[in-house]
């Protein structure tokens, strides 16, 4: 599945670009459609919210070492006599530890604000990684067109439909699994869905007059590309990139709940279920923790993500599926 | 529509082979240091200096890549002698000797010695019942609920329905697996309600009822994510369908709303929705696998997963190979369908 098919489920926007309110009608003044996409955007509740617990989230990464320094547990420390039961097994939430213990005696709290670190870091750079591949084999199919376009679109049809997840694992069995690698496995196979929606406007908007006027000027392929086209397709792009955040935190999380991904010792929340998953009968707090951190992170940015994409095109509701 | 089935045929075998070559190349070549390093990688963790030298002859990794490649489909040379070490013949069905057609041969683990073949053949119809049965839940979810909304828009129904799907969405798989464990399995089955069965898998052939009773979860963990893109998907489609100029004629003329919905309607609507199944049967394995892992069903991804664990890479790459061959099938069955539902699609 690709992002396209996460659409709007936060507020149905039955709004017209127009349509902006009482006060709106008094004064009319010019605004530029960047301007239209901030002001819904910032209208929008749902989004609004997402966006405070996104940027709580953010503060949870990096202000974990003071979660580590309030409660005293560093995050490798393992507590083996006040972490674990006598018979070695990980504690129930209590005030010294406020959501229990792992199988090693470790603050499974101080764990999962360190695990913030790892998923933002890998959501960010991986996404922008996959953006970037994607807008220029998009950009390159769409404008240059013929054989380069054929070969490329054929290309984003095989990848988009190629078991991502089995070449991840045949790639990071070859390779010694680390951050980069996860980063580099994201955006080699995901850029295709960015590439697919990348090409399709360019098609649209490469027949206009003034793509037409640059090309008369002279203006190169490369220069028509990125200085004429792209400032165009940008706003896709854009809403794109919000709704692939979520999807690259996850595919880390998959990648390292599957063990290909970021090894232990490191704090990371796929690799924390795949602990807890052995004791989820006996600790459930240890499997609830990271799973709801998770889970809160990639709702927020979804939600989101659905927002930017209302605001800068407010009928994308029935566009899109 | 024969010359539109030629080509698509010809496409899918165009992939595969690309698919081979990437196989090849990850495994044979990407960052290896020669013969003795790509036979480490491929003798385990645990591999003796007789294993690795022993590999690196059988394989003939001294050869030339080309070479090495052309052996990696068609067969090994050297291996036909009686009694002799286990025989490889190539990952493809034809070519190499005694015989021209034989069985895709994916080699032995050299772990413990165990077939690949035979292994993977007896996790494939886990994976396959896993599959199938989250597909038809997943489309069966994602239509009915999206045209419901979709009669309905701007409903309670509706947005209740979206909210869901969003929720549903957000999860990933692994997680939404284990709150399913965790709250229908343990919880329920500890309160003496033995409902969702997990962890063991039966036979369809041994008892139909039971394999469905122990898919259950399963099923659903691997269906519901989807299943909300699906909602979204058609409810989406169906919209921009009935407000077409047609599907006001079908009303005029005195049609039951039944015929105009899912007659007129949902033929031209589905269109879209089954461009992207073809495009999703790739995560619905990647998600397969992920799954398998969860409930512990030892299928292909499971069998995957565990081999990472012991760098049992001869099992990596035949569950590669199985699985992309399944989902290039898969996609032609798909690609026909389409050609079916929308005659256009034969015409360029």
């Amino acid at each position: 599945m690709t992002v396209g098919d996460i659409v709007s489920a936060t507020h149905v926007p039955d709004e017209g670009p127009l349509a902006v309110g009482p006060e709106a009608a008094r004064k009319i003044e010019g605004r530029s459609p960047w301007q239209l996409a901030f002001e819904r955007l910032r209208r929008d509740r749902a989004a609004a919210i997402s966006l405070v617990i996104i940027i709580l989230i953010i503060l949870m990464a990096v202000i974990a070492p003071v979660f580590a320094h309030l409660t005293g547990h560093g995050v490798f420390e393992q507590f083996r006599d006040t972490g674990l039961s006598v018979d070695g097994l990980p504690r129930s939430p209590r005030s010294a530890f406020l959501f229990g213990t792992d199988d090693q005696g470790r603050d499974v709290l101080v764990r999962v604000a360190y695990g913030a670190r790892v998923s933002l870091i890998v959501g960010v750079l991986a996404t922008a990684l996959t953006v970037s591949i994607g807008t220029v084999i998009g950009l390159a199919a769409g404008y240059l067109g013929k054989l380069v376009d054929t070969v490329l679109a054929r290309l984003i049809d095989v990848m988009l439909s190629l078991p991502f997840l089995l070449f991840a694992i045949s790639l990071a069995s070859v390779f010694q699994p680390s951050l980069t690698i996860v980063i580099v496995v994201l955006g080699i196979f995901s850029w295709s869905s960015v590439a697919r929606i990348v090409r399709g406007q360019v098609l649209s908007i490469r027949e206009r007059e003034y793509v037409e006027a640059a090309r008369a000027m002279g203006a190169g392929p490369w220069r028509i590309m990125f200085i004429d086209i792209l400032p165009n397709v940008l706003a896709p792009i854009i809403v794109y990139t919000t709704l692939l955040i979520p999807v690259s935190i996850v595919g880390e999380a998959t990648l390292s709940y599957l063990g290909v991904g970021v090894q232990p010792p490191t704090a990371d929340w796929g690799q924390m279920i795949a602990e807890a998953a052995t004791y989820y009968s006996v600790a459930p707090w240890f499997l609830i923790f990271p799973s709801l951190a998770l889970l809160i992170t990639t709702l927020a940015f979804n939600i989101f993500g659905d927002g930017v994409r209302d605001a800068f095109d407010p009928r994308s509701d029935r566009q899109m599926g | 529509m024969v010359r539109f089935l030629i080509r698509r045929v010809m496409l899918g075998i165009l992939v595969l082979w690309l698919v081979t070559l990437a196989v090849f190349f990850i495994f044979f070549d990407l960052n290896s240091s020669g013969p003795e390093s790509v036979a480490h990688r491929l003798g385990g963790r645990q591999a003796t200096p007789q294993t690795i030298k022993l590999i690196e002859a059988r394989l003939h990794l001294k050869d030339p890549l080309p070479k090495q490649y052309w052996y990696f489909l068609f067969g090994y040379p050297g291996q036909d002698v009686a009694n002799g070490p286990p025989r490889n013949h190539g990952i493809l069905p034809i070519g190499g000797s005694p015989h021209f057609f034989h069985t895709p041969d994916l080699g032995y683990s050299y772990i413990n010695g165990e077939n690949v073949n035979h292994k993977l053949w007896i996790a494939f119809p886990i994976t396959f019942s896993l599959a199938i049965g989250a597909a038809v839940l997943w489309l069966g979810m994602g239509l009915l609920s999206g045209i419901w909304s979709a009669i309905r828009p701007r409903s309670l129904l509706d947005r209740g329905f979206t909210l869901t799907a969003l929720f549903f969405y957000s999860f990933p798989t692994f997680v939404l697996g284990y709150v399913l464990l965790l709250l229908l399995y343990y919880y329920l089955t500890k309160a003496g309600h033995a409902w969702f069965p997990a962890g063991t898998y039966i036979p369809f052939t041994s008892d139909p009822w039971q394999w469905a009773r122990h898919l259950l979860l399963p099923w659903f963990t691997l269906a519901a994510v989807t299943a909300a893109a699906y909602t979204r998907l058609t409810r989406g489609s169906m919209l921009d369908v009935l407000g077409e100029d047609y599907i006001r004629t079908a009303r005029a003329k005195g049609l039951p709303e039944r015929r105009v919905v899912f007659r007129h309607g949902l033929r031209a609507a589905l269109t879209p929705i089954v461009t992207q199944f073809g495009i999703d049967l790739g995560s619905l394995l990647g998600g397969a696998i992920i799954t398998e892992k969860v409930f512990s069903l030892p299928g292909l991804g499971y069998e995957a997963v565990a081999a990472i664990t012991s760098n049992d890479l001869p099992v990596i790459i035949g569950v590669v190979v199985i699985a992309t061959t399944a989902i290039v099938a898969a996609n032609l069955v798909v690609d026909v369908l389409y050609a079916v539902l929308d005659p256009r699609v034969r015409l360029h």
